[in-house]
């Protein structure tokens, strides 16, 4: 029978079934300092040890600053979580990457950049974000703390087969449209909770023309849509981008896995519960304008009338009929899990063209991890972005969750490459407009929102 | 985990749509390393507003919530948060869906129901009216009014005895799983390198 790939990748890791559900095995489990204090207490409590060490790999990243990386953290919370997963990880005999050596970054970016995700696999880590890792084909998606102890001690967990729905972007994206706005477009037309209960494909033209990071960028904002997955077939891309990885196969062991990831993709009549079709010609650059990621506008458009977005209006200090474009920032933020790879630094970079970040503003650069820090150190970047006066960081979450040194006061506006609009979530108080990265980058030397089509001609 | 058959009381009423875990429990006190006596940090950006619902006095078991409730971050400090605050059943027309499997880790029961239901619920919440919510039955009452809901046979039990997911799987799959890993090693040996 005709199988999607999400049904290829769940038939191969069936464990047992009962009640319709099934056993998986999960191949890779991600941890970091947030979501593992109570899992490993768990383990305690129940006498547990993990079930295999070498299938799990553990950095901190939410709670570190992202400047003064050779100083002890200050703030003594922080400082005790991250020392927490550090201790754990010895205890348990998880290989830990330490902030210093080199390999440390967000979660969700050394997972691909080490090759511990690879396609074909079950990936999941106590993160919604671990959507990420389903752009190589792979099974990924977030987990709460007490499943994070269940994958540890048992290398699997219950789950009940997701609905499948592919979602194709006809035709070539326009010059400086990007991953991101192919994103927020869809989130745009199947709202925040349209995806539960599926996992998603994306599929088409577009989709198959993007580089690795872009497919990362996707599939990371499909929780965003309510779907816990978003996955991409793998392809030549995909090779490309593992072979030569810290982690990835090598020799006859690669062959032997490439040969295998080829045949990792939908069968041609395999049915889908549900299909949604996007001209990829017609995507503009998006903001959002709400508390919502699915309350964002192509560039040019007003923001609709509509009662139910009076709460989020407010919040936002917006108005029916209002233009994003022209908006005045007062704060700028390039990274995060969705948009804080080579690539994004790149585009972010080439949009400055000489230009200055506008008096008032702040701008943030944070690199993704270590490795993308030193990438982009090797071409120039940093020196373009600091000149530019832009802030170069240390790899993190930072503003994109709020919860180490980099929080935004009460009223700030940021122009950001995160994944959430949500209140508060840049801090208590705080307003973001989720956009891509070369939009970020021409909103901060603007000091408003801009239109990057029309700085980057 | 508390076993749960019965859940019956007053109701507090959130209408609000996406409510997402950021509100439930705002991330800078994911710092803290617990998990019991969060409910302190319930929805802590939301109290400075005196007509906000739900406070850390909360002695109503059930939650009248809107759609989508608990979209976003994986956090499950927000079900250990409100159930900190003694709420044990919450009712909406949809979840998120990572905080709905939260929810049954931690003996706390999410119920989906349609729209209309929801709204007739809500009614009797802000009205000061008692709901009672039968697991075993599976039925929400209130007054005269019985409405079934729908649950997976698997998750129902589980509440209903109090079961320790991880335990059961491996006392009753730790031979599968082992065949499974067996199986794996043969057919994709690049999974189960050295360093994997």
């Amino acid at each position: 029978m005709a199988r999607t790939l999400y049904e290829k990748l769940w038939d191969a890791h069936v464990v047992a079934e009962a009640d319709g559900k099934a056993l998986l095995y999960i191949d890779r489990h991600l941890l970091h300092e947030v979501s593992t204090p109570q899992s490993f207490e768990a383990l305690r409590e129940d006498g547990l040890s993990v079930r295999r060490r070498a299938a799990q790999l553990a950095v901190a990243d939410h709670s570190v600053p992202t400047h003064d990386r050779d100083q002890p953290i200050a703030d003594r919370q922080a400082a005790a979580q991250v020392a927490l997963l550090e201790r754990n990880c010895a205890e348990f005999g998880i290989e830990y990457l330490t902030l210093t050596g080199g390999d440390q970054g967000i979660v969700h970016v050394i997972g691909p950049e080490q090759g511990f995700t690879l396609p074909g696999m079950t990936l999941v880590c106590g993160d919604s974000h671990t959507s990420t890792h389903g752009a190589f084909g792979a099974l990924a998606f977030g987990i709460g703390a007490s499943e994070c102890g269940t994958v540890m001690a048992t290398q699997t967990l219950w789950q009940a087969p997701a609905r499948t729905m592919r979602v194709t972007f006809d035709g070539k994206l326009a010059p400086g449209v990007t991953a991101k706005d192919m994103a927020l477009a869809f989130i745009r037309e199947t709202g925040a909770s349209g995806g539960t209960g599926f996992a998603v494909e994306y599929a088409g033209e577009a989709v198959r023309a993007l580089s690795m990071e872009g497919r990362m960028t996707l599939c990371n904002m499909t929780i965003e849509a309510g779907a816990r997955s978003g996955i991409v077939a793998p392809d030549k891309t995909t090779f490309a981008y593992l072979e030569g990885r810290p982690r990835a196969p090598r020799g006859a062991q690669w062959e032997a896995a490439i040969a295998y990831w080829r045949t990792l993709a939908s069968d041609p009549d395999a049915a889908f519960d549900h299909e949604v079709v996007i001209a990829a010609d017609g995507i503009a650059p998006h903001a959002t304008f709400g508390t919502s990621p699915d309350q964002s506008l192509p560039m040019g458009a007003v923001i609709p009338a509509d009662d139910r977005l009076a709460k989020p209006l407010r919040y936002m200090d917006l108005r029916a009929g209002d233009a994003l474009l022209g908006l005045p920032i007062d704060h700028a933020f390039i990274g995060s899990c969705t948009n804080g790879r080579i690539e994004d630094l790149r585009a972010a970079a080439a949009v400055i063209g000489g230009g200055h970040v506008a008096e008032g503003v702040r701008a943030l650069v944070v690199p993704g991890s270590m490795r993308v820090k030193a990438a982009a150190e090797a071409e120039g970047l940093d020196h373009l972005f600091t000149a530019a006066g832009f802030e170069w960081r240390e790899p993190g979450c930072s503003l994109c969750v709020a919860m180490n040194d980099d929080r935004l006061p009460p009223g700030a506006r940021c122009a950001s490459t995160s994944n959430r609009n949500f209140e508060g979530r840049q801090g208590v108080g705080a307003r973001t407009h989720l956009m891509s990265p070369a939009m970020v980058a021409a909103a901060a030397i603007a000091g408003r929102i801009v239109d990057v089509r029309q700085v980057a001609a | 985990m508390t076993p749960l058959t019965v859940v019956a009381g007053q109701a507090v009423s959130l209408p609000e749509a996406d409510v997402d875990t950021d509100i439930i429990y705002p991330a800078r006190f994911l710092l803290i390393t617990e998990k019991k006596g969060l409910g302190a940090y319930a929805f802590a950006d939301r109290r400075a507003d005196p007509s906000f619902p739900i406070g850390t006095d909360n002695d109503r078991p059930i939650l009248i919530a809107g759609p989508n409730f608990g979209c976003g971050s994986s956090r499950e400090q927000a079900p250990w948060a409100i159930g900190d605050l003694g709420i044990r059943v919450i009712v909406a027309e949809s979840f998120g869906e990572i905080f709905y499997g939260n929810c049954f880790r931690n003996g706390m029961l999410p119920i989906r129901l349609d729209a209309t239901d929801v709204a007739m619920l809500r009614g009797i919440a802000e009205a000061g009216g008692t709901i009672s919510v039968d697991l075993e039955a599976r039925t929400v009452t209130a007054g005269d009014v019985a409405i079934p809901f729908a649950i997976a046979e698997d998750r129902r039990e589980a509440l209903l005895k109090g079961w320790n997911d991880t335990l059961r799987i491996l006392a009753l799959h730790g031979d599968d799983i082992s065949r499974f890993e067996a199986a794996q090693q043969r057919a994709t040996p690049w999974l189960w390198t050295a360093r994997t």
